[in-house]
């Protein structure tokens, strides 16, 4: 596979000037749409996590028309849900030092300089709002006996900035989300479409005007028009199979957009999170992530010996390295995930790995537990720590917990303008479905309070800007048969292969070629491995998928080989984003391109840029360039140490 | 290990549907039951079958999606466990295993063992929030909560929404799930004012939706996955009569 | 699946500034609190409190029969001459037993109608189901209702009406009572345990129950409600059962 390349692109949304009154400026500039005209205009939000959550509720709120739609059985159960640790704001409650300023300067720092500072300047002003909202919908973050919010620190940051409410933030805030939206499901603003799944984006006049979804239950192919479309579909960590991401999560959405002409920024930008569950079998399904705050009070070590067999209690305080401590003596434990991920990777490739394939450290809390006791050690982490008992059958309290990265977040997707706008007139991308904020490598606790300041503050002030020139009139037929076409055409296919392998199987061979080739590690051997594997699998795929039943029913087979498919296409254009980029930076690690310390080694000289891919009919996918510069954070190489 | 699975197998909302025996082999200790779902499924589909449809989507306990009745229990025998969360070592080697959706009027069947629980989300739209809109709430310290009120309030929010307490419910009663959001917010002060007029529109959209009454049996918490305790309801009551003297 | 599927055309929906948003899915009209299956529940506390309220002070009205058979039966008159001459005759008794057939009825109705419901909304039954709450009380409820609604009847029967007692209508009380339940009528007596302890047990799940349905069990009171609730259920037992079987073994009066 190869590229060219385009002209640069610029954010020509982004206002100039002090950094600080950027949002301000933005917000003044931006047309507003009067309440009387809002209610002639349509707005279709896709995925109802917490970013689409809040959007549609908020829009609804406002008083336009809206759809949403997601491919669960109820917008509740986006896989925001699932997240676990905590949302960061600067709201410094602690008096700790935290501003503003350093929650940029930490997430503009811990995107290893690869996310635009004005876009992550907005976010960590918008931070304060966000808790301030969630408390005001009665979400219950933990609290102290004074009555006043908890707060926790996290992964890259040395103040105490994360709001949470016990392992389940994500789940709380979803909730809050979920409950302004049935809300104004009642009251009529918004119709929700729930078990239908988007397989085309309707462009017509040049302006993204409506979607093709499939009724997941009756299998009804339906078209629905607006004058904008909100793509809130979260990432696409499942083209690696086992990931941390819910077993519906996928790229269709986003994907078909992209074909539409949306481009697609840093593909190749995956977070591996250092703390997941080791994997047990080859039927495993899925991958457990054990939220990144148990490294606030567990130490990460494994045997200083190679293969040391002993049992974790048998092996001497001397025998151990608590190696993330020794080599990061400022932040420990706390290093970012895509640091201690690698960290992780490493020691195992030298075979001081722990438990079955040697794929795994240990995260003990014995020190934990002798220091503050059982019991609060129990309150703070109880739930992870039955989770990890149910899913192990180990005992954490008793024998250290085994852990391993796995693939759980993609800093990439779509590219948008600072108003969050794809290159699609119309067509707005948010939360993790964008690729805005995180540059290279997202911090901790940081995806809810991006996914929320889209959702609830930026998108429905910034797409105000792009309604007021609306309503945009009638939709041309022809663009919508044509998209109908499509999605029937597919799906017809689909069905009519009739082969011999599953679908699953399918995925689960991409899954690996991805996870060896475009993992944590990336070669450009490895890459061009895998650019020549997945087209010879992609092949075999629509040769020999088979797909059971009918297309007019519920088809969870039908269902999935779409969806894998659209993997195929994506995990290509990964691999060739990692491969153009041979720098390191961020989650994205290139063998070729460290320090003598084994860092990753940036070459700003070359790459400080968003690599935003433009869709080609024809094969060969067309790059621009948008240049990042830096005014207010030096670039620097990052150092924990 | 190997098992013989007793599904209920349904083609679609109007087929009467009935109990289907399959065999699985070589079932590992370490899958969760689902896994092994898969594992059947993938079986089936090579064979021309129509795979089980059942849902599921975070397998890591928390979104709800997933449910069905194993041996009589929502979600299996094994306390505060979702069904992807069980996992194969809880059952013996030769055990079968009957599976079956949950069953209740107002979640009727979609196929095999998918329901319709949208009944839920109509109960959380008569008044399962608080009125806020996006824009400049109070600071939020400006309101100091009790912690213990707080952590009870957390208690009750964890619901999932799972639908287990309708599905073990005797009377096919979703008191658990209407009390778990009516006690979250009412133990907040951000809560109180629409406290009593959410708890009736709850109540009674429950009502509507064809829910049964509560008898109080106990049923609902012993298999709620997050635990949810039966004081809630006792709460859900004492709004509901309070809205009700007004 | 939420909300009906429209469709869209194949031209942008461009309502006019007067058209509504769509109409929320309208809702069935609730028929009012005592049509609510919690307002159902309150009904059935509230008759459920009277009930239990009549069947202390049964019990202890009871009890005088070990005080000596006038004891009992001055207690039995000082019943039907309550308030006189105040007011006539029986009055305060009859407007008790209005009060308490009353409770029956509606406790009754409202069970049936609660019953009713929960068929209606479980039309399909499980192959297997499994009781998990380990409380096997809760689940005889309605059995135990028919079986103590049959009891009440032949216990009226007996005592009240003298129809099936060996004394007849016309008889002191406490030598119907001691009559109908002499050895050689065990089997009465037997009838009489039985529903007594079915009582015992509708009464263990019930007062706490009712104390559920009426709010008051909230936080950590549950526990300590529960174990009132069987406390009260083991006293009633304890004492409808000891005169009858007193006589059957022996006891005179």
């Amino acid at each position: 596979m190869n590229y060219v390349e385009g002209p640069e692109i610029r954010d020509t949304k982004a206002p100039s000037g002090p950094i600080e009154e950027r949002w301000d400026k933005r917000k003044f500039q931006a047309r507003l749409v009067n309440p009387a005209n809002r209610r002639k205009l349509h707005i279709i939000v896709v995925g109802t996590g917490l970013a689409g959550g809040s959007a549609a509720a908020t829009l609804g709120e406002l008083g336009y028309n809206v759809k949403s739609f997601c491919y669960q059985d109820s917008p509740r159960r986006a896989h925001s849900i699932a997240a676990q640790g905590g949302i960061n704001a600067a709201k410094n409650y602690r008096g700790d030092g935290d501003s503003i300023y350093r929650l940029f300067y930490d997430t503009v720092k811990g995107g290893d300089f690869r996310a635009r500072e004005s876009n992550v300047y907005r976010l960590a002003q918008v931070s304060v709002n966000i808790i301030d909202q969630a408390v005001a919908q009665g979400v219950p973050f933990a609290r102290e006996y004074g009555g006043l919010l908890d707060t926790r620190s996290f992964g890259g940051a040395q103040v105490s900035r994360t709001f949470y409410a016990r392992g389940q933030t994500g789940q709380q805030l979803l909730l809050g989300a979920y409950q302004a939206l049935e809300r104004q499901i009642a009251a009529g603003t918004v119709q929700m479409f729930a078990r239908h799944e988007m397989l085309d984006l309707i462009v017509s006049g040049g302006r993204a005007r409506g979607i093709i979804v499939r009724d997941m239950v009756t299998g009804e192919i339906e078209r629905h028009f607006a004058d904008a479309v909100v793509l809130a579909t979260g990432g696409y960590g499942n083209v690696f199979y086992l990931s941390t991401n819910a077993k519906g999560c996928n790229t269709t959405a986003i994907w078909r957009a992209h074909e539409r002409g949306a481009y697609f920024a840093n593909p190749c930008y995956t977070q591996i999170h250092p703390t997941c569950i080791p994997v047990s079998g080859e039927y495993q399904s899925k991958l457990t992530l054990m939220s990144e705050s148990l490294r606030n009070d567990g130490r990460v070590w494994v045997p200083l010996r190679k293969g040391d067999n002993r049992a974790p209690g048998d092996i001497p305080e001397e025998e151990r390295d608590y190696y993330l401590e020794r080599i990061y003596p400022s932040f420990g434990n706390l290093v970012p995930r895509d640091i201690a991920s690698r960290a992780a990777k490493n020691v195992c490739d030298e075979g001081r790995g722990v438990g079955p394939g040697g794929l795994g450290v240990y995260l003990d809390f014995s020190d934990a537990i002798r220091r503050l006791g059982r019991e609060a050690v129990e309150k703070k982490y109880g739930n992870l720590f039955e989770m990890y008992e149910r899913i192990t059958g180990e005992n954490p309290y008793e024998v250290p917990m085994r852990i391993y990265p796995a693939v759980h977040y993609t800093m990439g997707g779509l590219w948008v303008d600072y108003d969050l706008q794809s290159t699609i007139p119309g067509l707005f991308v948010i939360g993790e479905a964008n690729f805005s904020d995180h540059g290279a490598n997202r911090l901790g606790a940081s995806a809810l309070m991006q996914g929320l300041a889209d959702g609830y503050f930026i998108l429905p002030t910034t797409i105000g800007d792009y309604l007021a020139d609306g309503p945009f009139g009638e939709v041309d037929e022809a663009a919508v048969e044509e998209a109908e076409t499509k999605v029937r055409t597919r799906i017809d296919r689909l069905m009519s292969v009739n082969g011999s392998r599953t679908p699953d199987s399918f995925h689960r061979e991409l899954g690996r070629i991805m996870w060896d080739y475009c993992g944590m590690e990336r070669t450009e051997e490895s890459l061009r491995k895998a650019l020549d594997l997945i087209p010879s699998l992609r092949e075999e795929f629509w040769r020999d998928v088979k797909v059971t039943g009918t297309a007019e029913e519920l088809n969870q087979v039908l269902e999935k080989a779409g969806r894998v498919a659209d993997f195929f296409d994506l995990a290509e254009l990964m691999c060739l984003d990692a491969l153009h980029r041979t720098e390191s930076c961020g989650g994205h690690f290139r063998a070729e391109s460290q320090d003598a310390d084994g860092e990753a080694l940036r070459d700003d000289e070359n790459f400080a840029y968003v690599a935003a891919w433009e869709y080609s009919p024809d094969g060969t996918p067309i790059l621009h360039k948008e240049p990042l510069e830096y005014e207010y954070v030096k670039m620097t190489q990052r150092s924990y140490k | 290990m190997n098992l013989t699975l007793k599904v209920w197998r349904q083609k679609g909302p109007e087929d009467p549907g009935r109990m289907v025996t399959y065999q699985v082999k070589d079932v590992s200790p370490d899958m969760s039951f689902l896994e092994m779902l898969d594992v059947l499924n993938e079986r089936l589909i090579l064979e021309g079958e129509d795979p089980i449809a059942f849902d599921h989507d975070c397998r890591e306990g928390i979104c709800g999606m997933c449910g069905m009745v194993i041996n009589g229990v929502p979600h299996g025998e094994q306390k505060a466990t979702t069904t992807c969360q069980l996992h194969m070592r809880h059952f013996e080697d030769g055990a079968t295993i009957t599976i079956e959706p949950w069953r209740a009027a107002p979640f009727p069947v979609i196929k095999d063992l998918v329901v319709d629980r949208s009944a839920f989300d109509r109960i959380i739209q008569a008044g399962g929030f608080i009125s806020v809109p996006a824009g400049s709430a109070p600071d939020a310290h400006s309101i100091p909560v009790r912690k213990e009120d707080a952590d009870a309030a957390f208690d009750a929010a964890t619901c999932i929404g799972c639908g287990a307490c309708v599905a073990a419910c005797p009377n096919g009663s979703a008191s658990l799930f209407v009390a778990a959001k009516i006690t979250h917010l009412s133990l907040l002060p951000q809560g109180q004012p629409e406290r009593l007029s959410r708890a009736k529109a709850m109540v009674e959209q429950m009502d509507a939706e064809g829910f049964g009454g509560c008898t109080n049996t106990g049923e609902c918490t012993a298999v709620c996955p997050k635990g949810i305790p039966l004081d809630t309801i006792a709460r859900m009551n004492a709004d509901y009569l309070k809205a009700n003297a007004k | 699946m939420t909300a009906t599927i429209e469709r869209g055309t194949a031209t942008a929906p461009v309502p006019s500034t007067t058209a509504a948003p769509p109409a929320p899915k309208p809702r069935k009209r609730p028929s009012g609190f005592l049509g609510s299956s919690t307002g159902k529940k309150v009904v059935m506390a509230v008759t459920g409190a009277i009930m239990v309220g009549f069947l202390v002070l049964h019990m202890l009205g009871n009890l005088k029969i070990f005080f000596g058979k006038d004891s009992f039966n001055e207690y039995a008159h000082a019943l039907r001459t309550l308030a006189e001459p105040l007011l006539p005759y029986r009055t305060v008794l009859t407007v008790l037993e209005v009060i308490l057939v009353a409770s029956v009825v509606l406790h009754m109705w409202a069970a049936v109608s609660l019953a009713r419901r929960a068929r209606r909304a479980r039309p399909v039954k499980y192959v297997a189901k499994k009781s998990q709450a380990g409380g096997y009380v809760a689940h005889i409820m309605r059995w135990g209702g028919v079986t103590i609604a049959l009891f009440v009847v032949w216990h009226l029967l007996d005592l009240t009406f003298g129809v099936v007692n060996p004394k007849g209508y016309d008889s002191a009380p406490a030598d119907r009572m001691i009559a109908g339940f002499q050895p050689g009528r065990w089997w009465v007596t037997l009838f009489y345990l039985v529903a007594v302890v079915m009582v015992g047990l509708h009464l263990r799940h019930g007062v706490w129950s009712a104390l559920q349905t009426l709010g008051w069990a909230r936080g950590g009171r549950r526990r300590m409600l529960q174990v009132l609730a069987g406390a009260l259920a083991a006293v009633l037992v304890l004492g409808f059962l000891a005169p009858p079987l007193a006589i059957t073994m022996g006891f005179k009066g």
